[in-house]
């Protein structure tokens, strides 16, 4: 070998595959304003469509006059209901297996609720419309406390449902009710708790919050009357699902539907549902043989798509008098607003929430779910997590901490007392699902020793013999938070989306010159995935990652897949991206076989190509393999390189973490400082630490809105009082905390290259932390429990509920 | 609509365009001259993601009617980078210090960086943070941002870029 060859090492540097902090190849574009979002579209003769949206949460629609909206200049058309029926379209199917008004009929449900879809040649034109339809409105009694929606005297809210007494989930047992769902023994559950020596029983709510991303929903549909065929460019975070779901409603044949997701302004879980927007785009393009754009505002986008969270969990913990936990049972009230449009798998009404045995060994355990309607927005999206897993986490976390505090132990030590053991893996938990791998002992002593959480605890107890003798005005709270996620749905077992099995799919093509591009089922809502899946293929096959184009979101190029939600990505289309590049390996050492006159198991796979076992000069570099596969393939074999995996996952994954937060709050006015926050994560094998960073980064301060702030509120009549940026708690730069960092690396044993996925994590764990420092602040005064956000008015309303402020 | 006539220096050339009394500067900046790298995230003033910089001023484009922007002079993302066709100081440093994950907030949040660096060369991490607030991100949690706004700083300012230990 001369000098020039280069070393082990530097072939490494070269591909930049997994495990390296690789710069983004994304960035390029989104620094210098060449992104291609939605709104970026313009095609010719476009319009514009917008929604005319009721005032009220439940009234009768009486008429609709758009006589005079149809005299404004550039208004074309008002869509209403009665519209729609014409091509049966005024109700939609959700993905939860109700249906949902598209625009209203008869009566409006919710405050903002679609009633008329007005279309013009631009959006000034269309707004005029807006204003000048003339709606009758008969307003009837509201239902908001979802504690007295099962009321017998509860108004009836879905009179489309009269008579129904089964639902897509079962027995319907109220005309406001939706489903139950019920998993685990409640036999042996209630057994356990008339044995305990301790009990705690607590309503833990989750409220209503919203995904909020900075670019609403959005969609630009361009019907052509000659070729019968229907183009959507859409914010969508599962673009294939949307083709499926458009086939089905709208009875178009599927291939004459594109649907493209170009770059996304993030999505959070708000961008995987179907809206009305969507289908009166495409309708108002069907009607007038004209593209139609529709743009969400975003008071629109939070009061109208897509809410989260608003379970109210009563939770109960049964353990002996020495800490160990016995038995759970969980009974959750879940508002679904005015139609269930959760975009959970289909068999899985209340998603994943029986992971909420958490990441302790609780030999027993029951919950019981009902869903209810309510004079609210649809949705019951997953928001930064997978489905109904945060509420699942916060509900365990705040119940373990509830049940130390009444044990007079550290909530640490209860923790340490009963997580899994590391050689209980892979366990079955009392509800139902088989957690693959996890360390949590380790993870938890690294977070202890980390913060020096005893320190902590010494200086809180000062801090409150402080306050006691008046020194002081502030209390300290330690929120331990420890996770167990449950991600990458799903096995084709056990979930579904209306049907189609939740795997997802690449496809890879390599050409001549060692370059190529691979499509994949996923689509990107910020996460980097033009990056980071050119890393798992360089790492898999020896192409340098920038020799690897990456392409998603069009549904006439890329293989059917599922999308991106739920975590989902990393651990199946990830996978399937690792399938495929084996196939691509596989085919190549047959072809460098040929080559160096070898048997194939005489080759070894070395970094970027294969080598001859024990003749290291005997190499074919995965480059040359491409060249020879248009040029030189062994006979019998067909030319080219490309492969195709779809994957389906035997199991789901769970990254599992431990967080801590550290808070003071002054009493007197209920303003906290975050002191620290540090969070431990276990994701499995890292692809790109830098991108993992990001977002664990960027979910911690979504958890931590959440937590402190970010609440959809209604008032009794209905009406949404945070309906904008102005009410609705966005942090900026100078409230949200410092975050600081930390892994451990636990792989997956069943996932193709170990890993577990990442991007919601931090959402999960961190909102339990938060609140658990409030909650652990307020302890000593004598409170158990303290419902989420946590404000400024709230700890200053928590402080004087337990005579704490001076008098 | 009687249509008005403006006129304006965009990025450095002469724009002209007919509008609406009514028509927002962020409409016409993006429909009229078809420069897209300007996003809406509100339309209520509060997420920034609409920042162009305008005489010298940070300006919420989603604020103001493209008839108060006669005679102006407005700099948007697409006229941030170098002459040469180089990535600014600051786009570099978003792209280094992994400042920006959907690309939505990004454009504003450069050019309230660049605004903010203009007024304050060497900023601590405080000043920046309350510098950028009037700018929403929902990806980032804003620490990489901050980051990428030191770097910048740093390599403007012709010194080596240190990374604060977490
Ligand atoms: S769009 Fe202008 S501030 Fe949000
Ligand atoms: S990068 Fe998505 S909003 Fe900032």
């Amino acid at each position: 070998m001369n000098d020039m060859t280069p070393t082990r090492e530097q072939r490494e540097a070269k591909l930049e595959g997994m495990g390296c902090k690789r710069k983004r190849v994304e960035d390029a574009r989104f620094t210098q304003g060449k992104g291609n979002y939605v709104d970026d579209l313009k095609l010719p003769g476009m319009l514009h469509g917008d929604f005319v949206r009721s005032p009220h949460a439940h009234a009768r629609v009486k008429s609709i006059n758009s006589e005079a909206a149809m005299k404004i200049p550039g208004v074309l058309a008002v869509i209403t209901a009665e519209t729609l029926k014409t091509v049966n379209l005024a109700w939609m199917p959700t993905l939860a297996g109700d249906v949902q008004m598209v625009l209203a009929d008869g009566k409006v449900l919710f405050q903002n609720q679609e009633v008329a879809f007005v279309v013009a040649t631009d959006r000034y034109a269309a707004d005029d419309g807006i204003n000048a339809v003339e709606v009758e409105y008969e307003p009837l009694p509201v239902v908001i406390d979802p504690f007295h929606a099962m009321d017998a005297d509860a108004p009836v809210l879905r009179e489309d449902l009269a008579g129904k007494t089964t639902g897509a989930h079962g027995p319907r047992k109220h005309h406001n009710h939706v489903f139950e769902w019920t998993v685990g023994d409640k036999d042996l559950t209630d057994a356990a708790f008339r044995k305990a020596d301790v009990t705690i029983k607590e309503m833990i709510s989750y409220h209503r919050t919203h995904p909020s991303p900075l670019e609403t929903c959005q969609c630009v549909c361009s019907f052509d009357k000659i070729s019968g065929e229907l183009s959507i460019w859409g914010t969508f975070q599962a673009p294939h699902v949307i083709r499926t779901v458009v086939a089905l409603i709208a009875k178009i044949p599927e291939q004459k539907i594109h649907v493209i997701s170009p770059d996304v302004g993030g999505g959070f879980g708000n961008k995987v549902g179907a809206y009305p927007g969507y289908i009166c785009a495409a309708v108002a393009s069907i009607v007038t043989g004209k593209p139609v754009k529709w743009v969400e505002d975003r008071i629109e986008n939070l009061t109208a798509t897509s809410f989260a969270r608003d379970y109210h969990m009563t939770t109960e913990l049964a353990a002996t008098k020495d800490g160990k936990v016995t038995g759970l049972r969980v009974h959750v009230l879940a508002d679904h607003g005015a139609f269930d449009a959760c975009a959970d798998p289909s068999k899985w009404p209340a998603g994943f929430f029986n992971i909420v045995t958490g990441s302790y060994d609780i030999p027993t355990a029951h919950v019981s779910v009902d869903g209810i309607y309510t004079n609210k927005a649809p949705g019951g999206v997953a928001y930064r997590c997978s489905f109904r897993v945060t509420e699942a986490a916060y509900c365990i976390e705040r119940g373990m901490d509830i049940l130390a505090q009444k044990l007079g132990m550290d909530p640490a030590e209860l923790r340490l007392k009963n997580f899994i053991k590391a050689e209980q893996f892979p366990y079955h938990s009392a509800l139902g699902w088989e957690y693959d791998s996890g360390d949590y002992h380790t993870a938890m002593k690294k977070m202890m020793e980390s913060v020096d959480y005893a320190g902590l605890r010494r200086e809180q107890a000062s801090l409150r013999e402080a306050f006691k003798r008046g020194e002081t005005r502030e209390i300290m709270g330690v929120g331990v938070s420890f996770f167990t996620e449950i991600v990458g749905a799903g096995p084709s077992k056990n979930c579904d989306i209306l049907g189609i099995a939740m795997f997802d799919s690449c496809e890879i093509r390599l050409h001549p010159t060692g370059a190529g591009i691979a499509r994949v089922g996923s689509k990107s809502t910020g996460q980097g995935h033009e990056t980071t899946w050119a890393q798992i293929i360089a790492t898999e096959i020896g192409i340098p990652a920038d020799d690897i184009k990456i392409e998603e979101g069009n549904t006439d190029t890329a293989p059917y897949g599922l999308g991106t939600y739920g975590s989902r990505s990393t651990p199946v289309a990830g996978a399937a991206i690792a399938m495929a590049a084996r196939k691509i390996k596989a085919k190549a050492q047959m072809i460098a076989a040929w080559l160096l006159e070898v048997h194939e198991d005489d080759l070894e796979w070395d970094i970027d190509g294969f080598r001859v076992k024990g003749l290291p000069e005997k190499f074919k570099s995965m480059k040359d393999l491409c060249w020879a596969a248009y040029h030189a393939v062994p006979p019998g074999m067909e030319p080219g390189l490309e492969a195709v995996s779809y994957y389906d996952p035997p199991n789901m994954t769970y990254p599992f973490g431990a967080y801590i937060c550290v808070m003071n709050i002054d009493v007197d006015t209920g303003v906290y400082k975050i002191r620290r926050f540090y969070a431990l994560d276990d994701c499995g094998t890292r692809i790109n630490p830098m991108i993992i960073e990001g977002q664990i980064h960027g979910g911690l301060t979504e958890a931590f809105a959440i937590a402190m702030g970010q609440e959809i509120r209604y008032d009794d009549a209905g009406n949404v009082v945070t309906g904008s940026f102005m009410d609705f708690f966005m942090p900026t730069a100078v409230e949200t905390p410092h975050w600081e960092t930390d892994f451990t690396v636990t792989p997956s044993p069943h996932h193709p290259i170990g890993a577990k996925g990442v991007g919601e994590s931090p959402n999960v764990g961190g909102v339990p932390a938060f609140s658990n420092a409030v909650n652990d602040a307020f302890s000593f005064l004598g409170s158990t429990h303290i419902q989420m956000p946590h404000d400024f008015w709230r700890n200053w309303q928590a402080a004087k509920n337990l005579g704490a402020l001076a008098a | 609509m009687a249509k008005t006539h403006v006129t304006m220096k965009v990025n450095g050339a002469e724009v002209e365009g007919l509008v609406e009394p009514r028509t927002l500067l962020v409409h016409f900046i993006r429909e009229n001259l078809q420069l897209t790298g300007t996003h809406i995230g509100c339309e209520t003033t509060h997420c920034g993601a609409c920042t162009v910089d305008l005489d010298g001023m940070s300006v919420k484009s989603c604020t103001i009617f493209a008839v108060q922007a006669e005679g102006a002079s407005i700099t948007t993302i697409e006229g941030v980078a170098n002459a040469d066709g180089t990535l600014s100081a600051l786009q570099e440093g978003f792209r280094m210090m992994h400042g920006l994950q959907c690309g939505f907030c990004t454009p504003g949040m450069i050019l309230r960086a660049q605004r903010l660096l203009q007024e304050n060369p060497s900023p601590t991490e405080a000043e920046i943070r309350m510098g950028i607030s009037g700018n929403i991100c929902r990806c980032t949690g804003y620490q990489n941002i901050v980051k990428a706004i030191q770097y910048a700083a740093a390599k403007i300012n012709g010194v080596q870029y240190q990374e604060a230990a977490e």
